[in-house]
C-alpha cells in the first residue's frame, strides 16, 4: 500500500485500484475540534478537484476536494456519530471515504510522507 | 468638569474571601438560576382565563387533534417571574455600553415604543381597505420621503424585512435591470474581502458569482485593481461605506464612475450609515442602491436579534425595478397602495413581491418617531458625535493596542484594533471575555477578516464622555494584562451568569429542543 | 438634543485629545464635492417629545383600528387577545435592547428563551426541531422551498392553489432569479382543498409539495396521503401554517408526515401591526437539520459544568459560509418570537386548546348564520376559525361599502387575486375570540343591506 499527500492537506492510501481519503494530522490541528463531517454518498463520481466532503469546526467549514478522479465506494459512517475521530486518529480511524480510481495516473508526482512533512515545515 | 481620566470607579472594599461559598439554591443573591418552562410548568395549568366555548358540531374535517401537544403552561405571576429572571441574564443597551462594531447599538428611545403601540398603528390589519388606513400609509410615505432626502436618492423600496433582505432587494434590482438591458452575461459581483458575510451570501443567492476586490494596505478598496477587473462580465460591485474597518472609502465617487462606465451598478451596504447621516448623501457618490438598517441608524430596538427592517434607496436607473407594494401620495393628500391589483402599466418592470404585506410597519413608526425627534440638524449631530466618540477611543487606546490604520487618518464611527503585541497564546477573545467581567459588552471580535484578531469598537453617539472614559480605562487595564500574559484572562469571564460555554459539545451533539428526561435518555 | 449626552465642553476636550481642530477634520476623507455644509434643507429640524407624539397620534387617528370596529379579517394575519403581561415582558430593556447573543455568557436570557421557543414550536408543529425564527411566514415558506431543493437536488416545486397568494408571489419573485421551477394555480370556490390534484402531479422531478393548512380559503385537508405520495417519489412535503392557534384543535402537520413545517407566528402574542414585524416559524425532522436556514440555539455546559445555551451549527450561516451559506439571512425576529413564546407559556396546552375550541365554535355559529342569508353561501366543508362565502355580487365593493359604515367585514378574494373573475364574489371571514355578539349582528345586518 502506498500513501500520497496533497498540498490541500489530504492523504490518499492506495491499495490495488481503491483509494482511501482523509485529512492530515496537520490539517486537523489547524481546524481544531471537529464537530461535523459531511461525507459523500456511495456511487458519486468525482473528477479530481471536485468538492467531495465538508469538515466543520465550531467556527469554520472547509471543503475537502477529491484528490484524484474516481467513484465513491464507501463513506466512513462512524464519523456521523463521532466526528472527533478526525482529531484523535486523522490518518487512521478518521478516514473520510474510499473511491475506486478512474485515472490512477493522477497519483504520479504526488508527495510522499517525507515530502509532505517538508512541505508542512515550510508553511 | 472631568474629575477622573480613567472614568468613574466606586470605592472598593476588601473581599472577605467568601466569594466561592456555595448556596443551597445555586442562586447568588440577585443572580437567580431559572429552570426551563418545561421543568416548571404543566400542561394542565393556564395563565389565561378563557370563556367556555358554546357547544357546536365540529367541522374540522375529521382532523380533530388526537394527541397532546406537550405545551407547559404557567400562571401569570409565574410567567412574569420566569421571563423577568431570564431577562436579568442578558446584557443590554439599557445596562451599559454595547460597542459592537458594525451593529450600531445606540439608545432606543422609549417614545418610539409608545408610538408604535398606538392603536391606529398596532391594531390595524394589512388587508384593510386603504380608506381605513390612510394614517398608516402616511407613516410609510413620510418615512420614505425622509430616507430619500437623507440619502439624496431617487426612489425607495420599503418592504425588505432586514438588512440582508434589503441587500437581496438591491441585488435583484440590479439583476432585473441587466435582464431588461439584455446583458445577462454580466454574472460577476465584485465584493471586498472585508464585507459582511451577508454580501457574498446574497449575491450567490441571486445567482451571481462573487469575486473579491483586493484592499490597499490602508484598508480601502484598491481602485486600480478594481478598474483592472471591470469588464463585460461584471454586473457591479457591493461596497460598504464607511467600510468595515471604520474608514470612509475616499475613492467612492471614482469607483462608482468607473463601474458605471463599464456598464455595471453600484450597491452600497448601508450598515454604517450612522457615521455619515446628515453629512454625506450616498446619492452624491454615485450609489445605485443602498439598504438602510432602521435598527441601526434609526434606533429601532434589536430585540436580541430582530426584528430588523431594511428599506432600500434606489437611483433613477434602478427604481423602475423595485418591488411591490409601495405607497403613492396624490395631490389631494390621499395615499394609494400600489400592489398587484393596482400596479397596471405604471410599474411594469417591478421584479415582484419580497414579502407578504408591506414591510416592518412597527419599525417604520419607531424610525419615523426617532427621525422627527432629531430633525435634519439632530441627525447631522448624530453622525458627528458618533465619529467623535470613535476617534476618541482610537486615540485613547492606540498606545496600548495595535491600531493598524490609525496613522492614515481619522476613523469614522468605529475604531479597529488587532491582536498584535499580546502575550504568546493570548488573543482577542481573552480581551473580550475580560471586558465582560468589567461590566461591558465586548466589541465585535475577529471581524472584518482582513485584520488579524480584529477588535471593532463602535461606541455610537449615545454614550457620554464619562462612560467612554470608564470603558477606555477598563480596556487599557485588560490590554495590559493580556500583554503581560495574565492567565486569569484565559478563564474569563469569572463573574457572568455563565463561564465560557462548550460550543464544541453543542455542535457535536446538537440538543435543539427539550425532551422529557425519560425520552432524552432513551435517545442516548 | 435629548438623546445625545455629549456637551459642547465634552466635545471640545475630546477634539483636543483626538488632535482635531473641529469635527470637520474627522470627515476629511469625504470628497469635498460630497460634503454637506449644514442640515439638509427642506427637512424639519428637531422637535420635542410632546410635539412628535402629537404628530404621530394624529396619523394614528387616521386609521380605523380593529378594536374600534366589528372586525373579521384574516388571510394570514389574525386578531387575538394578547395578555397584558406579554407586552410588559417584551418591553423589559434586557430583552428589548439586547443584540444577537454572540456572547453567550451574558445572553443566557435570550438564549434560554429561544431554546424554549424552538421547543414549543417543534411540539406545536409535530416536528423534531425548529429554528429560532425567521422574518415572516412568506419568507420562511420560500426558504423551505430552497431547502427542499438542497435536500432532494431537484428544482421543481408544486405549490397548492390554497397557498396564500402573497406567499406564492414571494416564491415566484425569488424563483425567477434562482431558476427554481414552480407549479402554481388559482383556487376554485369548492368545498375541499386541492389535495387529490396535488397527489396526481407528483413525479420523479418533484422536489417538494407546498400546502397550506388550513388553506387560504379556510379549508382543512388531511395531509397523510399527500405525505405518502411525496415520500414514494422521494419528494418532501412542506406544510404552511398561517394560523397556529388552529393547531390547538387539529392535528399537527408533522404528525401527518410533513417533512418541513413553516408558518407565521403573528397570531400568538405579536398583534396585527399592519403587516409587520411578524415572526416566521420553521421546523423540520432531525435528519434535515443541517440543511435548515436560520439561527439555532442548543444546549451545552459551561466550564463549571452548569447547563447553558449557545448559538450552534453556525457553519450553515452566512457569517461563516458566506456565498455557500444555506441562506443570506442574518437578522431573525427574536423579539416577536419572545412575544409568541410568552403567549404560549401563558396559554399552555389547556389554554391553547380552550382558545382553539372557542374560536372554532364562534366560527361555526357565524357560518350557520351567514349560510342562511339570501345571497350568501358558505363554501367550506371544513374550517377552523376562517371560512369563505360566495356572495351574490362582487365582494370588493361590498367590503368597501361596509368599511365606510365602520364594519371590517373580511378579505375579498378580489383583493388577493385582482384578475380572477371566478373568485370575485368570494369573501374570506375570520372569527376569533375577540368577536362579540354585537359584532356578529353588525356583520349580518351590514351584509344584508349591501346585498339587498
Amino acid at each position: 500500500m502506498s500513501r500520497y499527500f496533497t498540498e490541500d492537506h489530504e492523504w490518499i492510501a492506495v491499495e490495488n485500484q481503491t483509494a482511501t481519503v482523509g485529512i492530515t494530522d496537520y490539517a486537523q490541528s489547524q481546524l481544531g475540534d471537529i464537530v461535523f463531517v459531511e461525507v459523500p454518498e456511495e456511487g458519486r463520481e468525482f473528477a479530481k478537484g471536485d468538492e467531495a466532503a465538508v469538515v466543520e469546526s465550531v467556527k469554520a467549514a472547509s471543503d475537502v476536494y477529491a484528490p484524484v478522479s474516481g467513484i465513491v465506494t464507501e463513506a466512513n459512517g462512524a464519523l456521523g456519530d463521532d466526528p472527533a475521530l478526525v482529531n484523535s486518529d486523522p490518518e487512521g480511524e478518521g478516514w473520510f471515504f474510499k473511491m475506486s480510481l478512474t485515472h490512477p495516473s493522477q497519483l504520479e508526482g504526488m508527495m510522499d510522507e517525507a515530502k509532505y512533512q517538508e512541505f508542512v515545515s515550510n508553511l | 468638569m472631568s474629575i477622573n481620566q480613567g472614568g468613574w470607579r466606586p470605592t472598593m472594599g476588601e473581599s472577605d474571601g467568601n466569594g466561592d461559598m456555595p448556596t443551597y439554591t445555586g442562586n447568588r443573591a440577585l443572580m437567580l438560576e431559572e429552570p426551563l418552562i418545561f421543568e416548571r410548568g404543566s400542561v394542565n395549568v393556564t395563565g389565561v382565563d378563557i370563556e367556555e366555548a358554546p357547544k357546536v358540531r365540529s367541522r374540522l374535517g375529521g382532523l380533530d387533534r388526537n394527541r397532546d401537544i406537550g405545551l407547559p403552561g404557567l400562571s401569570e405571576p409565574e410567567t412574569v417571574r420566569h421571563y423577568t429572571r431570564l431577562s436579568r441574564q442578558n446584557y443590554a443597551i439599557d445596562l451599559g455600553l454595547f460597542p459592537l462594531g458594525s451593529c450600531t447599538m445606540k439608545h432606543n428611545p422609549r417614545l418610539n415604543e409608545r408610538v408604535a403601540r398606538m392603536p391606529g398603528f398596532a391594531d390595524v390589519h394589512p388587508l384593510q381597505p386603504v380608506d381605513t388606513v390612510q394614517g398608516a400609509l402616511g407613516v410609510i410615505n413620510e418615512l420614505a420621503v425622509w430616507l430619500i432626502k437623507l440619502t439624496g436618492m431617487y426612489g425607495i423600496a420599503m418592504s425588505p424585512k432586514a438588512g440582508a433582505h434589503g441587500e437581496l432587494c438591491g441585488v435583484l434590482c440590479i439583476k432585473a435591470a441587466l435582464e431588461k438591458r439584455g446583458e445577462t452575461d454580466r454574472k460577476v459581483l465584485l465584493v471586498p474581502e472585508s464585507a459582511h458575510g451577508t454580501n457574498p451570501a446574497t449575491a450567490a443567492f441571486a445567482g451571481f458569482r462573487v469575486e473579491n476586490i483586493p484592499a490597499t494596505p490602508e484598508g480601502r478598496v484598491d481602485l486600480a485593481a478594481l478598474r483592472g477587473r471591470l469588464g463585460p462580465d461584471v454586473a457591479g460591485v457591493m461596497i460598504t461605506n464607511p467600510n468595515t474597518c471604520g474608514l470612509f472609502e475616499r475613492d467612492m465617487k471614482a469607483i462608482s464612475d468607473a463601474v458605471h462606465d463599464a456598464g455595471g451598478y453600484v450597491y452600497c451596504d448601508g450598515a454604517n450609515f450612522n457615521a455619515i447621516v446628515g453629512r454625506v448623501r450616498p446619492g452624491d457618490l454615485g450609489i445605485d442602491a443602498m439598504h438602510i438598517n432602521l435598527h441601526k441608524t434609526f434606533s429601532t430596538p434589536h430585540g436580541g436579534g430582530g426584528p430588523g427592517s431594511g428599506p432600500v434607496v434606489l437611483s433613477e436607473a434602478l427604481a423602475p425595478y423595485g418591488p411591490l407594494p409601495f405607497t403613492e401620495r396624490h395631490a389631494d393628500g390621499y395615499i394609494t397602495l400600489v400592489e398587484e391589483e393596482t400596479v397596471g402599466d405604471r410599474h411594469p418592470d417591478s421584479f415582484g413581491r419580497m414579502t407578504a404585506f408591506h414591510g416592518q410597519m412597527g419599525m417604520f413608526t419607531r424610525a419615523l418617531t426617532y427621525i422627527l425627534s432629531h430633525g435634519a440638524d439632530g441627525l447631522r449631530q448624530v453622525a458627528e458625535d458618533s465619529v467623535l466618540n470613535a476617534n476618541y477611543i482610537l486615540r485613547s487606546l492606540e498606545d496600548v493596542l495595535d491600531a493598524p490604520f490609525a496613522e492614515t487618518g481619522p476613523c469614522m464611527h468605529e475604531a479597529i484594533f488587532s491582536d498584535a503585541g499580546l502575550a504568546e497564546g493570548f488573543s482577542t477573545i481573552d480581551i473580550a471575555k475580560a471586558l465582560i467581567d468589567e461590566g461591558f459588552h465586548p466589541m465585535t471580535m475577529y471581524f472584518p477578516l482582513v485584520v488579524h484578531g480584529a477588535m471593532l469598537i463602535e461606541p455610537t453617539e449615545t454614550e457620554s464622555k464619562g462612560t467612554l472614559d470608564q470603558f477606555i480605562g477598563a480596556l487599557r487595564s485588560v490590554a495590559q494584562r493580556a500583554k503581560a500574559g495574565d492567565q486569569a484572562l484565559k478563564s474569563a469571564p469569572h463573574f457572568a451568569p455563565r463561564r465560557r460555554l462548550d460550543e464544541t459539545l453543542a455542535a457535536r451533539k446538537p440538543v435543539l429542543a427539550w425532551k422529557e428526561p425519560s425520552q432524552a435518555e432513551a435517545a442516548e | 438634543m435629548r438623546y445625545l449626552p455629549l456637551t459642547d465642553a465634552d466635545r471640545g476636550e475630546m477634539l483636543a485629545r483626538v488632535g482635531a481642530k473641529s469635527v470637520d477634520d474627522l470627515f476629511v476623507d469625504v470628497p469635498e464635492a460630497a460634503r454637506l455644509d449644514g442640515p439638509i434643507h427642506d427637512l424639519p429640524l428637531h422637535a420635542s417629545e410632546m410635539a412628535v407624539e402629537r404628530h404621530m397620534a394624529k396619523l394614528s387617528r387616521q386609521n380605523l383600528s380593529a378594536g374600534d370596529a366589528p372586525f373579521f379579517l384574516g388571510c394570514g394575519a389574525y386578531r387575538h387577545h394578547v395578555p397584558a403581561s406579554v407586552d410588559h415582558i417584551i418591553q423589559r430593556g434586557e430583552f428589548l435592547t439586547a443584540y444577537t447573543p454572540y456572547q453567550p455568557e451574558i445572553a443566557q436570557g435570550t438564549l434560554q428563551m429561544t431554546y424554549e421557543f424552538q421547543s414549543q414550536v417543534a411540539r406545536l408543529f409535530g416536528c423534531d426541531v425548529a429554528n429560532g425564527s425567521m422574518y415572516d411566514g412568506s419568507t420562511a415558506c420560500w426558504e423551505a422551498i430552497t431547502m427542499a431543493r438542497r435536500v432532494t437536488r431537484r428544482a421543481r416545486a408544486i405549490l397548492s392553489s390554497g397557498l396564500h397568494p402573497h406567499y406564492v408571489s414571494v416564491a415566484r419573485t425569488m424563483a425567477k432569479f434562482t431558476g427554481d421551477i414552480l407549479e402554481t394555480g388559482m383556487p376554485t370556490l369548492e368545498a375541499a382543498p386541492d389535495t387529490d390534484s396535488l397527489i396526481d402531479r407528483i413525479d420523479d422531478e418533484t422536489s417538494c409539495v407546498v400546502v397550506q393548512y388550513p388553506d387560504i380559503l379556510g379549508r382543512i385537508g388531511d395531509l397523510s396521503a399527500l405525505a405518502d405520495a411525496c415520500h414514494a417519489k422521494k419528494a418532501l412535503l412542506i406544510a404552511v401554517v398561517t394560523e397556529p392557534v388552529a393547531l390547538g384543535a387539529i392535528k399537527a402537520p408533522g404528525d401527518m408526515g410533513a417533512d418541513i413545517v413553516v408558518g407565521e407566528g403573528q397570531s400568538l402574542g405579536v398583534g396585527l401591526q399592519f403587516g409587520g414585524p411578524y415572526v416566521g416559524l420553521f421546523a423540520c425532522s432531525e435528519k434535515l437539520v443541517r440543511q435548515m436556514p436560520g439561527r439555532l440555539t442548543g444546549e451545552t455546559v459551561d466550564a463549571e459544568g452548569k447547563r447553558g445555551f449557545v448559538l450552534t451549527l453556525s457553519t450553515r450561516e452566512q457569517h461563516i459560509r458566506r456565498e455557500k451559506a444555506t441562506s443570506n439571512i442574518c437578522t431573525s425576529s427574536v423579539l416577536c418570537a419572545l412575544a409568541m413564546s410568552v403567549h404560549m407559556t401563558l396559554l399552555g396546552e389547556k389554554g391553547l386548546r380552550d382558545l382553539a375550541a372557542l374560536n372554532h365554535a364562534k366560527a361555526c355559529r357565524l357560518a350557520d348564520r351567514l349560510d342562511a342569508l339570501p345571497g350568501v353561501e358558505v363554501i367550506n366543508d371544513s374550517f377552523f376559525n376562517e371560512f369563505t362565502v360566495k356572495l351574490s355580487k362582487e365582494a370588493r365593493p361590498v367590503v368597501r361599502a361596509m368599511a365606510e359604515k365602520g364594519v371590517l367585514a373580511g378579505v375579498s378574494l378580489g383583493r388577493l387575486w385582482p384578475d380572477a373573475e371566478a373568485l370575485a364574489n368570494g369573501l374570506v371571514i375570520a372569527v376569533t375570540e375577540t368577536v362579540t355578539d354585537e359584532d356578529v349582528e353588525a356583520l349580518v345586518s351590514g351584509l344584508e343591506e349591501a346585498l339587498a
